[in-house]
């Protein structure tokens, strides 16, 4: 828990001070700024720039025709449908893990905070490969589910619960920190004061949570859009139908497509970029 | 901080949030790590044994923690440079780069993967001008321990941040006026009061590089002996349908992963501590 605190917390990271005893020289001072930025751009900015490059390296025209293939088409809207099913889940369990864990006090809630957190230390491959080993017909369930003739391994569910698996943590770590900080003095006024609690977690709750479930809910979108490992083992990546944009971008890199992998991957950068707008905009709400 | 019958009495939804959390994540997480440990099991402890002891499965595990550690040097010098740099100084663009340094966990590993095998390819903008100098990046080691310390760079930034933003001015002040240099200052005061924050970001970007798939598949070149991650035999193993070995292998990638989540806990309860008692 004290990751998600120490990495994510927005309020963490405030105005830097600056009244410190170390006074190097303005030189040396340059000199470490002018490294740090200039190992920035190195690290950060190129590859980013090198994206856009050679997505419009053959102009708009063709960037266009690679984009409007039916088979990105159909990766992109394979994408965002993944997020549309799998965000608001996760934001209703992140709830309920912050409500449980911020508002009672019960034995094994430490634990539990651990124990909701294993995503993050899973590898994404391993994630795909506990999901074959569940559903698949080599899996524990696998061959019970064939006998009812229900397939989820290498179809489209699959890619959803492999995907809510990987990001089943992002929106609790957000709301424990700042509901744990808030305290439940609010809604036990309003519950005193005959609230129902559906009542109380809507009027009360949720407007002091707001800005940080929708960070949480930012975050968990970027990573469901750009999932690859624990989605390539799951959805086996048939061409227009199992293919998420991620996926898609390696299999036109495969196929010498380098100009279409570039174009499909410009959508996944930019989506990045306005993940880290939307995620500066929310921290200063926050903190405001 | 709250009173038990307080928080168990007035407010509702205990049994709700509690069935809703242990439902899901017994569903979504649990249930299919106890599977793949189950199939992992039933192998029975010489063809686990034989599987993650063959040659090439422990060629994978030194080529993994060989890039991992570099990466995480390289992150771990990166990291306390721009955590200082941006945590002390103002200058044009600072906020900016505070927000660029989020970039690598925003932008999918794929796409990651792509831009780093394209800027390092013989032709591409650095590797045109490196591959003349002999330095080989794309399709070697040197590039798989790039391609993690490109998805782990945020890590060692974030966790030093917020701890070098708390360093009591007034102590680095008393040291100044006793006389101390600025190294001095440093490698007394500050060093110390940051040093579980920087473990802790370090023993994370470890953990994260030991994982990691999506970036390196595109750099890696796949060679086995060579360019094998752990993360790529087992995708290979599964293509091959040999679920035996990839149940063994991602086992291995587990345990190893509940191990590096182990130890970080423990290193940031230290923190933790470290943090109360100053």
């Amino acid at each position: 828990m004290q990751t998600a605190t120490s990495l994510v917390s927005p309020a963490a990271i405030g105005q830097p001070s600056r009244r410190h005893g170390i006074k190097p020289s303005r030189l040396s001072q340059c000199l470490l700024i002018a490294s740090a930025v200039f190992l920035s751009i190195l690290f950060i900015g190129v590859p980013m720039a090198v994206i856009f490059t050679y997505a419009f390296r053959e102009g708009i025209a063709v960037y266009f025709t690679q984009i409007l293939q039916p088979a990105t088409l159909h990766a992109v809207w394979l994408t965002v449908l993944t997020a549309i099913v799998v965000v608001p889940i996760n934001m209703i369990f992140g709830i309920c893990v912050a409500w449980l864990v911020t508002r009672f006090r019960f034995p094994g809630r430490r634990l539990l905070i651990t124990l909701i957190e294993i995503p993050f230390s899973v590898s994404p491959i391993v994630a795909g490969v506990t999901y074959l080993f569940l559903y698949g017909s080599q899996g524990l369930l696998g061959p019970l589910l064939e006998s009812y003739d229900i397939k989820i391994m290498f179809t489209v569910p699959a890619i959803f619960l492999v995907s809510l698996f990987v990001t089943s943590p992002f929106v609790a770590r957000e709301l424990i920190p700042l509901m744990q900080a808030q305290g439940s003095e609010d809604e036990e006024a309003a519950i005193t004061l005959g609230a129902t609690g559906l009542q109380t977690f809507f009027y009360v709750t949720l407007p002091n949570i707001r800005w940080a479930l929708l960070y949480g809910a930012v975050l968990c979108n970027a990573r469901v859009m750009g999932e690859f490992g624990a989605v390539s083992v799951v959805s086996g990546a048939i061409r227009g139908q199992t293919n998420t944009l991620p996926l898609q971008i390696e299999l036109l890199f495969n196929d010498y497509n380098v100009t279409g992998a570039f174009a499909a991957s410009s959508t996944l950068a930019l989506i990045a970029v306005v993940t880290l707008i939307l995620k500066y905009l929310l921290e200063r709400k926050q903190t405001s | 901080m709250f009173s038990r019958s307080s928080q168990r009495g007035i407010l509702p939804g205990f049994g709700l949030t509690l069935g809703v959390t242990l439902l899901y994540f017994v569903i979504i997480v649990a249930l299919p790590l106890l599977a793949m440990l189950y199939k992992s099991i039933n192998l029975g402890w010489a063809d686990f044994w034989s599987i993650v002891s063959s040659e090439r499965a422990v060629a994978t595990y030194r080529i993994t923690i060989g890039a991992a550690a570099l990466a995480t040097v390289l992150n771990a010098i990166f990291g306390v440079l721009l955590a200082w740099v941006l945590v002390r100084y103002d200058f044009p663009g600072r906020r900016l780069l505070d927000a660029a340094v989020d970039l690598p966990f925003a932008l999918p590993t794929a796409v990651a993967g792509l831009a780093l095998v394209t800027v390092f390819s013989s032709n591409g903008w650095f590797g045109q001008y490196l591959e003349p100098l002999g330095v080989k990046v794309a399709y070697t080691p040197l590039g798989i321990a790039l391609a993690m310390t490109f998805t782990s760079i945020p890590f060692v930034i974030r966790t030093v941040q917020p701890v070098l933003e708390d360093v009591a001015a007034d102590v680095e002040e008393a040291a100044r006026s006793l006389g101390a240099t600025n190294w001095q200052i440093f490698a007394r005061i500050i060093w110390p009061a940051i040093f579980p924050a920087f473990i802790a970001g370090c023993s994370l970007s470890f953990a994260r590089s030991l994982g990691e798939f999506g970036a390196i598949v595109f750099i890696s070149g796949n060679l086995p002996f060579e360019t094998e991650v752990m993360s790529l035999l087992v995708f290979i193993r599964l293509d091959e349908y040999d679920y035996p070995a990839a149940a063994a292998l991602a086992t291995v990638m587990l345990v190893t992963a509940f191990v590096m989540l182990f130890v970080t806990n423990s290193i940031q309860a230290w923190q933790l501590r470290y943090a109360d008692r100053n």
